[in-house]
């Protein structure tokens, strides 16, 4: 929490107020809390407000019960990360206090429920704030009794409300919203315990905190979404109205929110009896004339890859959405880690191009979303998004897009043609395209697509020259489009000691670590990589002017020390400055952590270098 | 990051342009069929004598008898012999991977509604590596039609016991006889829910003909099982039900009600040779009309509404 000025003595015996210019709050429970809904409230009220905000959240791979977390980082500027070290924790549960003290800042406050939590060490009543409130009791206590454990979170929204000063109208508004259904009583019963938390005499607490006005001046309203939401809004703004599916942590949520809202647009998505079948229900509407998704984790992209080998050798435009998790196999369903850079660059049989973009942040979801549909049909290819746990869950508010300048219609051409070739070697171009079935050839030769290896108009063939032929279309095809892809550009100055590569959700801690060390002196800059495969012109350049290159990625450094992404860019550039810095604790990076592991980095480098 | 240029915006599709021109098509009811010679494309790979020959002849018989177009069908298959049958028809085709013809074939039903999907595949393919496909695709009742070439054997992989291999079948994969109970492909279809089930022979060209009008004609999932004899691995597999090898072939007797799923159940019992004809049919709302109803309630309330308005609408509940 960046004080900024205290404005001393508040009226009316209220604690003083002070400035600040974020804040980090953590909620800790268990999942049927609705602690998500308090994070969810603070986002939207931040979106609303112009600020800016991210969240991060675990939540346990069981239905029912576990304990749950929620982040939310709310800033008046830039916010890249959901933040290392919390300056509230609101605690439900002795375990949550137990668990979670340690993510709290030295001098932070935790609030907690006194009805719960009854045991501290004396050490740390003297590094934290404690603030009892007996959440439990207060809260039936304001709402009648009857609910049980039920409205604890609006009630501790309420606390929040007040101890934050936040926009108390916008907050009821998003409530009455959010618990607007079939029955008002359950509205009026939510806003009664907001009231009652946001009444509460605090005791303990020295002052309460206000957030500056946001410094943005973006003259749009924004919208606050998760990463998985903003992708599934992206393909249908794409014009994209066919997916199928089969549900797996975290992908669900965008085949659900497909299923409800592609019927509105004439489209549809199918639940599939497995992965393969999804896969090919796609590959199969997709052929049908306009672009289809479908999508999972880990596991499924597995068993998607004979499927996505075919897409490749057919030339098929297909999305398939990687919401990666923790792997391999069932591995750790519900955590963040980018260990399916390997599966989505190179998995299959046979040489299999494809192109690989991953999204950083929400907003990208959505563009990057469109522009993968855009380069599937363009370069009549598959294309894996590749995005992560992390990012699908996480609620950012971005300014609302340009809906009626974006949305696309990529409806099928089905008007006749004098005659065509699919895989035309002789197309100026070098790409594919293909018909959709239902067009008259006048030429009355009929294009098959298929996965052998086939001729100009997809009939099979055993030429090795038309094999090296057709090899090398679907090789150069993605060439083409890596000279057509916009350079990287590098955070920071473009020359310096340190290079930071990030590519997914990495990129926030990676930048904010840049701002932090370029504040104390450090000559580190990053660049980040959105298209994996193919790689974009540029990076050899950008490297030049670094001495030292760490690769910033949640995968294992794997058997020869790069990680992952770390590995193709060494086997792409052959650049021994190239080095990982990787881990696989299930958890998103924090700021500290990457400059901890740079300075060890370098470190190392300098004793290898006297050593030698 | 709000004014996020768009790269690779779409492109009109672009097609070679050479000196033909590109006619303009007569209405549906105008034109004449298509001939043999219009919808025959690369010469069969099959073996000379192979079963699938005839499913083929008949194939392209349906289309100029029921005068079908370009426009309207697709030909979709998986892998194995029979499967290579797209390459054999002159019409929109693909050509997908082992197993999983239904998968694909359904996306394209489901997403365009205005073409027949027939989809040709073989007994390993349909019951073995696509077995679950065969189930949810029948369950589901996706608009479409499957025939399946039967020749008890995988011929494409050189003899290998197929899941409908009868028992003591000799394979390279069971030289001592098989010893696992085959499916019974109709039973199996019944169960899943298929709403069309019938069975014929490639040695009966008349009646195969008519279980491919029938299973057109049929709204829904239609499986014919068709007999088709691998004359290389498999030689006889069929002789009991060919009258000309000394066999016999029944057919379902007129007074089988097809709409008795227990009594089809029951007539499927024994395959071998097996009754010929209709054993089950019902009428079920498809998965095409289901998927139609959803999406005709949904845009009802959105009538009247651009695509990006309808979008604008959720955006305004996120902000």
């Amino acid at each position: 929490m960046s004080a900024v000025a205290d404005s001393g003595q508040a009226a009316g015996g209220q604690p003083p107020v002070t400035k600040v210019s974020e804040a980090v709050i953590r909620i800790a429970g268990n999942s049927q809390d609705g602690i998500q809904a308090i994070g969810g409230f603070l986002a939207r009220l931040a979106g609303r407000s112009e600020q800016e905000v991210m969240t991060f959240m675990t939540i346990p791979s069981t239905i029912s019960g576990g304990p749950s977390i929620f982040q939310v980082r709310i800033g008046s500027g830039e916010v890249l990360s959901a933040g290392d070290e919390a300056d509230m924790l609101l605690a439900f549960y002795q375990h949550s206090y137990d668990s979670h003290l340690s993510s709290l800042k030295l001098g932070g406050i935790v609030l907690y429920d006194s009805d719960h939590v009854t045991e501290f060490k004396p050490e740390n009543l003297e590094k934290f704030r404690h603030v009892p409130v007996p959440i439990s009791g207060a809260t039936v206590e304001a709402i009648g009794g009857t609910g049980r454990d039920k409205g604890k979170n609006v009630f501790s929204l309420g606390l929040l409300a007040r101890i934050y000063d936040l926009d108390v109208e916008k907050l009821k508004k998003l409530v009455t919203e959010r618990f607007t259904g079939k029955d008002p009583k359950i509205a009026e019963t939510a806003i009664t315990a907001f009231n009652g938390g946001y009444s509460f005499q605090l005791q303990h607490l020295l002052k309460s905190y206000q957030l500056e006005h946001s410094q943005k001046k973006i003259g749009r309203p924004q919208v606050v979404m998760n990463g998985n939401e903003a992708i599934a809004y992206g393909l249908i703004a794409a014009g994209v109205r066919f997916g199928a599916g089969y549900p797996i942590t975290p992908w669900s949520d965008i085949m659900e929110l497909l299923r409800r809202e592609l019927p509105k647009y004439g489209g549809s998505f199918q639940q599939c009896e497995d992965e393969i079948a999804s896969i090919s229900m796609a590959i199969g509407a997709s052929w049908g004339g306009r672009v289809a998704v479908t999508g999972s984790s880990g596991p499924g992209i597995s068993l998607k890859t004979e499927a996505l080998g075919w897409a490749s050798m057919a030339e098929m435009p297909l999305i398939v959405v990687d919401v990666q998790r923790g792997g391999p196999s069932t591995g750790m369903p519900t955590n963040i880690e980018q260990s399916d850079l390997n599966i989505a660059c190179f998995g299959g049989h046979g040489d299999s191009p494809r192109v690989v973009i991953a999204p950083a942040t929400v907003e990208e979801c959505f563009y990057a979303a469109i522009e993968a549909v855009n380069i599937a049909r363009k370069f009549s290819t598959p294309v894996v998004f590749l995005t992560d746990q992390g990012i699908a869950t996480r609620i950012e508010a971005f300014p609302e897009p340009d809906l009626k300048a974006i949305c696309q219609d990529i409806s099928p051409d089905l008007s006749p043609v004098a005659e065509h070739k699919p895989y035309d070697l002789t197309a100026p171009d070098g790409i594919t395209r293909h018909l959709a079935p239902g067009t008259l050839v006048a030429s009355g030769k009929y294009p098959v697509v298929t996965g052998l290896e086939h001729d100009e108009l997809g009939h099979p063939t055993g030429s090795p020259k038309l094999h090296l032929q057709m090899t090398a279309k679907r090789r150069n095809k993605l060439k083409k489009l890596a000279a057509e892809l916009p350079r990287p550009t590098v955070y920071g100055a473009s020359e310096g000691q340190v290079l930071l590569v990030s590519w997914g959700s990495a990129q926030g801690p990676v930048r904010e670590a840049v701002d932090r060390f370029r504040s104390l002196g450090d000559a580190v800059s990053a660049v980040h990589v959105k298209y994996i495969n193919p790689l974009p012109e540029g990076l050899d350049e950008i490297f030049k002017g670094f001495r030292h290159i760490f690769v910033v990625e949640l995968t294992d450094e794997g058997l020869y020390g790069y990680g992952q992404f770390g590995a193709v860019l060494r086997a792409r550039y052959c650049d021994p400055k190239i080095k990982g810095i990787t881990k696989v604790d299930g958890l998103t990076w924090k700021v500290k952590e990457i400059i901890d592991r740079v300075r060890a980095g370098i470190g190392a480098a300098n004793q290898a270098a006297l050593n030698a | 990051m709000s004014n996020l240029e768009m790269p690779f915006a779409v492109l009109p599709r672009t097609t070679a342009t050479t000196g033909l021109t590109i006619p303009i098509p007569l209405p549906e009811a105008e034109r004449k069929g298509l001939t043999k010679k219009e919808i025959s494309a690369d010469h069969p790979t099959w073996c000379p004598g192979c079963g699938d020959f005839s499913v083929l002849a008949l194939y392209f018989k349906l289309i100029e008898k029921r005068k079908l177009i370009h426009e309207k069908i697709t030909t979709v298959a998986g892998i194995g012999c029979s499967s290579r049958f797209p390459y054999f028809v002159q019409a929109h085709g693909a050509h997908y991977i082992h197993g999983r013809a239904l998968p694909f074939a359904s996306g394209v039903s489901l997403s365009r509604p205005d073409l027949h999907v027939f989809v040709f595949g073989g007994d390993g393919d349909a019951f073995s590596i696509g077995g679950n496909h065969f189930t949810h695709t029948a369950r589901k009742n996706i608009k479409l039609s499957y025939l399946v070439m039967d020749n008890n054997v995988y011929g494409l992989t050189k003899n290998q016991t197929s899941p409908t291999s009868p028992l003591g079948y000799k394979s390279k994969t069971d030289i001592w006889g098989s010893k696992d109970r085959p499916i019974n492909p109709l039973k199996q279809a019944i169960t899943a829910g298929a709403t069309f089930v019938g069975r014929t022979s490639a040695t009966n060209p008349n009646h195969l003909l008519q279980m491919m009008e029938a299973a057109m004609d049929h709204d829904g999932f239609s499986f014919i099982q068709c007999l088709s004899e691998c004359v290389e691995f498999h030689p006889g597999a069929f002789d009991n039900s060919t009258p000309r090898k000394g066999g016999k072939f029944e057919l379902v007797p007129a007074s089988h009600d097809v709409t008795d799923e227990y009594a089809a159940y029951k007539l499927a019992e024994e395959l071998s040779p097996g009754l010929f004809g209709i054993f089950y049919q019902t009428n079920r709302p498809t998965k095409n009309a289901n998927e139609q109803g959803i999406i005709a309630d949904h845009q009802a309330k959105v009538a009247g509404l651009e695509p990006w308005q309808i979008l604008q609408k959720n955006f305004d509940r996120m902000k």
